[in-house]
C-alpha cells in the first residue's frame, strides 16, 4: 500500500467518524438536556433531574396539540395508503402512457419547497369555499404522506413476482383470495415502513401546517415552535426526547421489517 | 417492464383502456385538485392585476436591492451547505460501503435515525449547540483553535452549520448507493495494469459515483433553498433568505402580493434545480 492510500483510508475513516459523532449530536444535546436540571441549557448538565418531564404535565397546550398531531398523521396516512397503494398497482400494472409523469407528479411535493406547496393551498382552498380548518389540515396531510407511500409501493410492486398469484389461483385461490393471501404479505414490509415514514414526516411537517392553524387546531410541531419563541425552556427537549424515541422505536421497527440497509436505499 | 411477458393468455388491451389505469385515477384527481390546481392558482394570480395580466409585482421585486441580497442569501447559504455535505458525505459513503457489519450499523442508524425527526426538534438542539457555551464553541476552544468562547447562533456560519447537519443523509445516502455497487475489482484492474491511485480515482471511481453525487447534490441544494424552520430558528429575522420572506410575508406582515411573488420565485427556482439535476443525471446515464 502506498502512502497516499494510506493516507486516503486514514481520511476516509477519520471523516466516518466525525460524520456519527456530528449526526448524533442534535438527538444527544436534546436528550441530555431534558435530563438535566439546568434551566439555561448547561452542557454537561450539573446535575441529571426528571423536572422537565413532570413538568410537561402542565405544559398549556401540549396535549392538544399532540393530539390534534397523532390524529391528523393517522387518519392522512390511512387515506394515503389506500390512495396510493391503488396508484401504484395501476403504475406497476397497468400498460397506459403517462405512467412515469403520474408517479413524478405523486412524489413531486417531496421535492418542492413546504412553504409554497402551504400558501398555494390556502389560497386555492379559500377559492374553493374550503374554511374548516381542521379539513383543510387533513386534506393537506394527505399530500404530505401520499409520495412515501407511492414510492415504496411501487418500488416493492415492482420486485413481486405476479406469477404468484396465477400459481395460486392455480390452486384453487380465487383472485380476491389470492390478493389476500399472497400480496398482502409479501407486501407487508412496504405498507409497514412506508406508512411509518409517512406517519412521522406528517407528525413532524410545519411549513404545510402552519397555515392551517388556528386557537384551537394546532400541530405539535407548531406549537413546540411558539414555545421555543415565548420562553424556551427545557421543557420542549422533554417534548423532543419523546419524539426522538418515537423515531427510535420506528427504527427499530423497520429494521425488524426490512433491515437497515434496505431503509436506507434511495 | 416485463409484465407483459408474464400475462400472455390475457389479450393486450389498448393503450388508453387498460382498466387498471383506473386504479390510479383517485390518487390523481386528488392530488389535481387539492395540489396542482393551487399551484397553478398561485402562479396565474402572480400575474394577474384587477385590470388583467401584469408584471408589475416581479418588476417592482427585481427592481428592489433588498430582494437581490435575499436571493443572494438563499443561494450562498445553500452552496455553502451544498459544499460541506459533499465534503463530509463523499468520503463517508465509501466508509458506509466499505465498513464492517458492525460500524456499517452504528453508521447505518445515525443516519437514519435523524431523517425520522422533525427540524423543528433539530433545530432546537442546534439552537443549544451553537451558544456562546454551547458544544460547538467549547470544541474549537478545546481544540486550541479559538482563543475565547464564540456564539454562532444568529450567524451565517451557524445557519450553514445547522443545515448541513440536517441535510448530511441526503448527501450520503445517495453516493453510497452507487458506491455499493462498484465493482472492487475495476479499480484492482487498473492497478495491474499500472495506473496510479489518483488516475484509477478520477478515470475509474469518480466517474461511477458521479449519478449518486448529482442527485446528493440536487437532494441537499433545493432543500437548502427551501428550508423555512432552520433559518427561522439559527439565523434570526436580520437574515433573510427567500423562505423566509415568503413566510414573514404571510404570516407576520400579511402582504400576500409580495409573499405570493417571493413564492413563485422560490417555485421557479426549485422546480428548476430539479429538472437541471434529471437533466444532468440522465445525461451521465444513471438513475437519479
Amino acid at each position: 500500500m502506498t502512502a497516499l492510500e494510506r493516507l486516503t483510508r486514514y481520511v476516509v475513516w477519520t471523516v466516518a467518524a466525525a460524520t456519527v459523532v456530528f449526526l448524533m449530536t442534535p438527538l444527544v444535546v436534546t436528550l441530555a438536556v431534558s435530563f438535566g436540571s439546568s434551566t439555561v441549557f448547561t452542557l454537561p448538565p450539573p446535575d441529571w433531574s426528571l423536572r422537565w418531564y413532570a413538568r410537561l404535565a402542565d405544559t398549556r397546550g401540549l396535549l392538544p396539540a399532540l393530539t390534534v398531531s397523532l390524529q391528523v398523521a393517522a387518519i392522512s396516512t390511512a387515506i394515503s395508503m389506500a390512495l396510493g397503494t391503488l396508484c401504484a398497482i395501476a403504475l406497476v400494472r397497468g400498460r397506459f402512457p403517462g405512467r412515469e409523469a403520474i408517479s413524478t407528479f405523486l412524489v413531486s411535493p417531496l421535492m418542492l419547497p413546504g412553504l409554497v406547496i402551504g400558501i398555494a393551498m390556502l389560497q386555492g382552498f379559500k377559492s374553493m369555499g374550503l374554511r374548516d380548518v381542521y379539513v383543510s389540515l387533513l386534506i393537506a396531510h394527505v399530500v404530505i404522506t401520499l409520495p412515501y407511500i407511492v414510492r415504496t409501493v411501487v418500488g416493492a410492486l415492482g420486485l413481486f413476482d405476479f406469477s404468484l398469484i396465477d400459481a395460486a389461483r392455480t390452486l384453487g385461490c380465487s383472485y380476491p383470495t389470492a390478493l389476500v393471501r399472497v400480496l398482502v404479505p409479501a407486501l407487508a414490509p412496504a405498507f409497514l415502513t412506508s406508512g411509518m415514514f409517512a406517519f412521522l414526516a406528517s407528525m413532524d411537517n410545519y411549513p404545510i401546517s402552519i397555515f392551517f392553524t388556528d386557537a384551537w387546531t394546532k400541530t405539535l410541531p407548531i406549537q413546540m415552535l411558539q414555545y421555543v419563541e415565548e420562553r424556551p425552556d427545557p421543557t420542549i427537549a422533554a417534548i423532543s426526547a419523546g419524539l426522538v424515541l418515537l423515531a427510535i422505536v420506528a427504527l427499530i421497527i423497520g429494521d425488524r421489517l426490512v433491515g437497515l440497509r434496505k431503509l436506507a436505499d434511495f | 417492464m416485463t409484465t407483459a411477458a408474464t400475462a400472455p393468455a390475457q389479450q393486450l388491451p389498448s393503450p388508453w383502456r387498460d382498466p387498471v389505469a383506473l386504479l390510479a385515477v383517485p390518487a390523481v384527481i386528488y392530488f389535481a385538485i387539492v395540489y396542482a390546481y393551487p399551484l397553478v392558482w398561485l402562479l396565474l394570480k402572480s400575474f394577474s392585476s384587477p385590470t388583467g395580466f401584469t408584471v408589475q409585482p416581479y418588476i417592482g421585486f427585481m427592481s428592489d436591492p433588498f430582494n437581490w441580497r435575499v436571493i443572494g442569501n438563499t443561494l450562498r447559504v445553500a452552496a455553502w451547505v451544498t459544499l460541506f455535505c459533499l465534503v463530509v458525505g463523499y468520503p463517508a459513503a465509501f466508509a458506509l460501503a466499505r465498513a464492517g457489519a458492525f460500524v456499517q450499523i452504528v453508521m447505518l442508524v445515525s443516519i437514519i435515525l435523524p431523517l425520522s425527526i422533525g427540524a423543528v426538534v433539530k433545530a432546537f438542539a442546534w439552537q443549544i449547540v451553537l451558544r456562546r457555551d454551547g458544544v460547538v464553541s467549547q470544541f474549537m476552544v478545546g481544540l486550541g483553535l479559538w482563543d475565547e468562547p464564540q456564539r454562532l447562533l444568529f450567524t451565517e456560519t451557524g445557519l450553514v452549520l445547522g443545515a448541513a447537519n440536517i441535510f448530511l443523509p441526503f448527501m450520503i445516502l445517495p453516493i453510497y448507493s452507487v458506491v455499493k455497487l462498484i465493482d472492487p475489482r475495476l479499480s484492482e484492474a487498473g492497478a495491474t495494469l499500472g495506473a496510479t491511485p489518483l488516475y484509477r480515482f478520477t478515470h475509474i471511481t469518480l466517474p461511477l459515483t458521479l449519478p449518486g453525487v448529482v442527485s446528493g447534490i440536487a437532494f441537499v441544494f433545493s432543500m437548502s433553498v427551501s428550508m423555512f424552520v432552520i433559518p427561522s430558528l439559527l439565523v434570526g429575522d436580520r437574515f433573510q433568505t427567500l423562505s423566509t420572506l415568503t413566510g414573514r410575508s404571510f404570516l407576520l406582515m400579511r402582504n400576500e402580493q409580495l409573499g405570493s411573488t417571493t413564492a413563485v420565485v422560490l417555485l421557479v427556482l426549485a422546480v428548476s434545480i430539479v429538472v437541471a439535476s434529471t437533466w444532468v443525471g440522465r445525461r451521465l446515464g444513471g438513475r437519479t
